[in-house]
């Protein structure tokens, strides 16, 4: 699925966020590239910078966080050095998000068809009469039930599944290039949940759709992504196809994540947890963060910071062991 | 090694330090502290600080504008008027902290038993809407002018008029802390509800009542002031802010300075009050920031 | 919809059932005998026992409690000692006038709190909020009656504007009446201009910060119409409550501004007979102006409930 040779769609280089006020970094040095209709799957435990990475990429950074350095660029168009209204008007354009909470992230006093149809408005111009009929055809592209009903309805009055269908319509509202996920499956049950994943991949393959899918679970990112970042403390740990992740993983904090998820197949053993927590922001180490909890630490690692360095094909590690805790060779930026 | 630190982060402390802390660094805080330190030293210390007995008459000097003299003007008795409102900051404040006082105990004792026992909330909460439906500066005036006027009765008057909004708040913040695990935990391990009510509600409902009282305090200032320019506040000759610019409406066209002064001491006192609880309210109670 | 209807209409009731007692109530508190402040010393026990009579004392408590319910269901609030005349009238004579007031009052109260809030959320802060909060604390912490002397020296003695008191009737002179109930109606309003700005401004940056603004945002939609479209109508929920306390506000300020301007409303009506003792002017005119404080805040819950679809629901 994704050709090495394509353009990219989406490629993030050298992002870093700090904490406007104390200057306490939060994303570091983060790269990848999306390449179109693509599923990029992003790890991490709660607190890694997922979601911050998210709302970088939209320009949508809350007031105390900033983009110190780094670069967004979206289909070749550099948004991090224009002004922020050009990145406004590709918002809801080329680049749209889902959020984790369905429940919030709708205007409760505002009917869900209204909320579809403003960005239809907006964004495609088309009239208020064309905007409602087009709701009702995205109200039906996401699979709500009854949609004709449902459009003049509230968000209260919807289960959180359907709230979140609706977020997924408003998304698509304007055809998106690139798609970023949330965690658009966690505030749900598990039912819920595969049915919004079977929606997603539907879409990405009638639409060729890009997808950033943010998650903090394995499993969701085994059945939907193409290709796995995995961030640890504001750092990418491991970038890697999904198979790769999951049959070969380098980094010793991808192992650990892999052990903890529990084998529904096999004998039910213990609970594999990985010791000790993510670093709180402001108290990280300049080396290697995940050395305080990592079983293969070596003196290097509380000494130097490892880059990301391709282990083979299109897997890379920042870790020294794949690479016989040498710094290794060739650093994909 | 090489740590990364942001900012070298205090040591933890207890929760009341924190609190202290966090108020120090509070502009709103400080300024209204200083404003109404300011004005409670001057009450206090009125008969040092004050050039001229506020009571005394002199026909010789009835009227006379503000000058090296007399900073603040006289009034038509020929009494200093800076004396007179130094002075009047003690009853004034004597009735703000009173009713503040009063209101704090009334207010907490209705609302705790309202929020603690469900079977009286209902009926507490309705009386408490039926005195709030009352304008409070009205009822104050009505309950002030019934019972006679006196300093103890004004104090009954506007606690009267403020304790049915402090016993809401103080009930709900029981109400939010009666359901929590810690409540029913005690209760497993045998606490009687007054203690319950006593050790584990209310040390919670602290924070909101204590930025309450602090509005209640400025509004019993104002009130008191309203309350003697229509003629039931404290009874001369005594000065209260109130009182002073009550005696001076009649000379307003020939000598405004008897009522520009004190009014400006009401506004400084209650500026400073209603600093003071923006300052306590961010920090003891941030749900209600503004 | 209609339930959420039922329900506050019964819990309204109660209330006014309280009200009207504590009301009649009032009487209760006063030490000794109420006939006392009409009366002095020289007075014969006939004339006592008369004006006892006339103000019902002479009967159980029951028995006056029945006759004030009696009455009050009808309408007629008793009959004023002094006025010589029914209360309910003499309430209804002046209603106009304090209805303009305080309506204006309430009218510039929302326009300028309202604009004045959404500025500071706007530009929350930078110095147009701190601007804006500044003047709304300054607002707050004025007596009322004495902003208004202060006003009516500048605007009325110094310059000449405007009359320093009295009331004119819009029927026989608009201008006349726009002269004489501005001022007062302006001074009423700058006490609560403060407060309204105060919780707008609270309730717009609260709505700001919620995850559906964020939505809007990532919807590409002009900030304009972030905040006009998704943050002021859910900001105004909360609003529409505030709008309700300021009403009440008024009703009570109005009746000192009344007094500071001179203008024969409701409220100089109820300071009068409060402070002659007029017990049915008092417990009539209390009376009067709860239901009125209660009427609004009705329409208020009602408005909530049609602004904000999830009320309905309950």
């Amino acid at each position: 699925m994704s050709g090495d040779m394509q353009r990219p769609i989406l490629s993030v280089q050298g992002l870093t966020t700090v904490l406007a006020r104390s200057g306490a970094t939060i994303l570091e040095d983060i790269s990848f590239s999306l390449t179109p209709g693509e599923v990029l799957g992003v790890v991490g435990e709660s607190g890694s910078g997922k979601s911050m990475l998210a709302l970088s990429i939209m320009g949508l950074l809350p007031n105390v966080v900033r983009r110190s350095r780094g670069i967004v660029s979206l289909d070749g168009d550099e948004l991090t050095a224009q002004s922020p209204d050009h990145w406004r008007e590709k918002r809801g354009r080329d680049l749209a998000m889902i959020f984790q909470e369905p429940m919030t992230a709708l205007n409760p006093v505002m009917r869900v068809g209204n909320q579809i149809a403003e960005v239809l408005r907006r964004r495609r111009g088309l009239s208020g009469y064309e905007a409602s009929k087009e709701a009702l055809n995205l109200l039906r592209l996401v699979e709500i039930p009854s949609p004709e009903k449902r459009i003049s309805a509230y968000p209260y009055e919807l289960s959180g599944g359907m709230r979140q269908r609706v977020m997924i319509a408003i998304a698509l509202a304007a055809d998106p290039k690139v798609l970023i996920a949330d965690e658009p499956t966690t505030a749900l049950d598990v039912t819920v949940q595969a049915q919004i994943l079977d929606l997603l991949r539907k879409l990405r393959r009638d639409r060729g759709l890009s997808l950033l899918f943010i998650t903090h679970d394995l499993g969701v990112i085994a059945e939907i992504a193409d290709r796995v970042m995995v961030l640890y403390a504001g750092r990418v740990a491991e970038i890697a196809p999904v198979r790769s992740i999951f049959d070969d993983p380098q980094h010793p904090y991808t192992q650990a994540l892999l052990a903890s998820i529990p084998d529904m197949k096999g004998p039910r053993g213990r609970l594999v947890t990985i010791e000790g927590s993510v670093p709180a922001i402001g108290g990280m180490l300049e080396a290697c963060r995940f050395s305080p909890r990592c079983p293969f630490r070596r003196d290097i690692c509380e000494w130097e910071r490892p880059h990301l360095g391709v282990v083979s094909g299109q897997q890379a590690a920042a870790c020294f062991r794949p690479f016989g805790y040498e710094q290794p060779l060739e650093a994909v930026i | 090694m090489s740590i990364a630190i942001a900012k070298p982060e205090l040591a933890p402390r207890s929760p009341t330090m924190i609190v202290i802390v966090r108020l120090f660094q509070s502009r709103s805080f400080l300024i209204g502290a200083a404003l109404v330190l300011a004005i409670a030293l001057v009450a206090v210390f009125a008969d040092v600080l004050s050039p001229y007995d506020p009571l005394r008459n002199s026909f010789r000097t009835r009227l006379r504008p503000p000058d090296s003299t007399f900073w603040f003007g006289t009034d038509h008795f020929g009494r200093d008027i800076l004396s007179r409102v130094i002075h009047g900051a003690r009853i004034s404040l004597v009735i703000g902290l009173m009713t503040a006082l009063l209101t704090g105990i009334a207010g907490t004792m209705i609302g705790a038993v309202a929020g603690f026992f469900p079977t009286l909330d209902n009926p507490i909460m309705r009386l408490m809407d039926a005195l709030m439906a009352f304008p409070a500066i009205v009822l104050a005036i009505a309950v002030a002018a019934v019972l006679g006027a006196s300093v103890v009765n004004v104090i009954i008057a506007l606690s009267i008029a403020t304790t049915p909004h402090t016993a809401r708040i103080v009930r709900a913040s029981v109400l939010v802390v009666r359901e929590r695990e810690f409540i029913e935990a005690a209760r497993a391990l045998g606490a009687s509800d007054l203690r319950v009510l006593c050790r584990h509600v209310m040390p919670n409902a602290f924070g909101p009542l204590i930025v309450r009282l602090t509005y209640v305090f400025a509004t019993a200032i104002l009130a008191e002031a309203a309350l003697s320019f229509i003629g039931v506040g404290p009874p001369p000759p005594a000065p209260s802010f109130g009182s002073i610019i009550a005696q001076g409406r009649d000379f307003i066209t020939e000598a405004p300075w008897i009522t520009i002064f004190p009014g400006l001491a009401i506004i400084v006192s209650v500026l400073g009050l209603n600093l003071l609880g923006d300052g306590l309210r961010d920090v003891l109670d941030p749900r209600m920031r503004t | 919809m209609s339930r959420f209807l039922v329900k506050r209409l019964a819990g309204a009731f109660v209330v006014l059932v309280l009200v009207s007692l504590m009301s009649f109530a009032i009487i209760w508190l006063v030490p000794g005998d109420p006939t006392a402040a009409f009366l002095d010393t020289s007075a014969t026990p006939d004339q006592v026992a008369r004006l006892r009579q006339q103000l019902g004392l002479d009967r159980p408590i029951a028995m006056q409690m029945l006759d004030w319910y009696a009455r009050i269901v009808q309408g007629d609030l008793g009959h004023s000692i002094l006025l010589n005349r029914s209360v309910t009238a003499a309430i209804l004579e002046r209603l106009p006038v304090t209805l303009s007031l305080a309506g204006l009052a309430l009218a510039f109260a929302l326009v300028m709190g309202v604009l004045a809030g959404i500025v500071a959320a706007v530009h929350h802060n930078r110095w147009p909020d701190q601007l804006v909060m500044s003047l709304a604390l300054f607002g707050l912490s004025v007596p009322d009656f004495w902003l208004g002397i202060m006003l009516i020296l500048l605007f009325a003695v110094k310059l000449g504007l405007f009359p320093t008191g009295g009331y004119v009737p819009f029927s026989e002179d608009p201008f006349g009446w726009a002269g004489t109930i501005i001022m007062p109606a302006l001074t009423l309003a700058i006490i609560q201009v403060g407060f309204v700005a105060r919780m707008t401004r609270a309730s717009m940056l609260e709505i700001l910060n919620q995850d559906f603004i964020r939505t809007a945002d990532a919807k590409g939609l002009k900030r304009a119409e972030i905040m006009l479209r998704h943050g002021l109508p859910n900001a105004l929920i909360p609003i529409l409550t505030v709008g309700g306390i300021v009403a009440g506000a008024l009703l009570g300020g109005a009746v000192i501004i009344e007094q500071v301007y001179s203008i024969p409303g409701v409220g100089r009506l109820i300071i009068g007979g409060i402070l002659s003792r007029d017990y049915p002017v008092i417990q009539g005119g209390l009376l009067f102006l709860a239901v009125i404080y209660l009427t609004v805040n009705l329409v208020v819950d009602i408005l909530y409930a049609v602004a904000d679809p999830r009320v309905r629901l309950e």
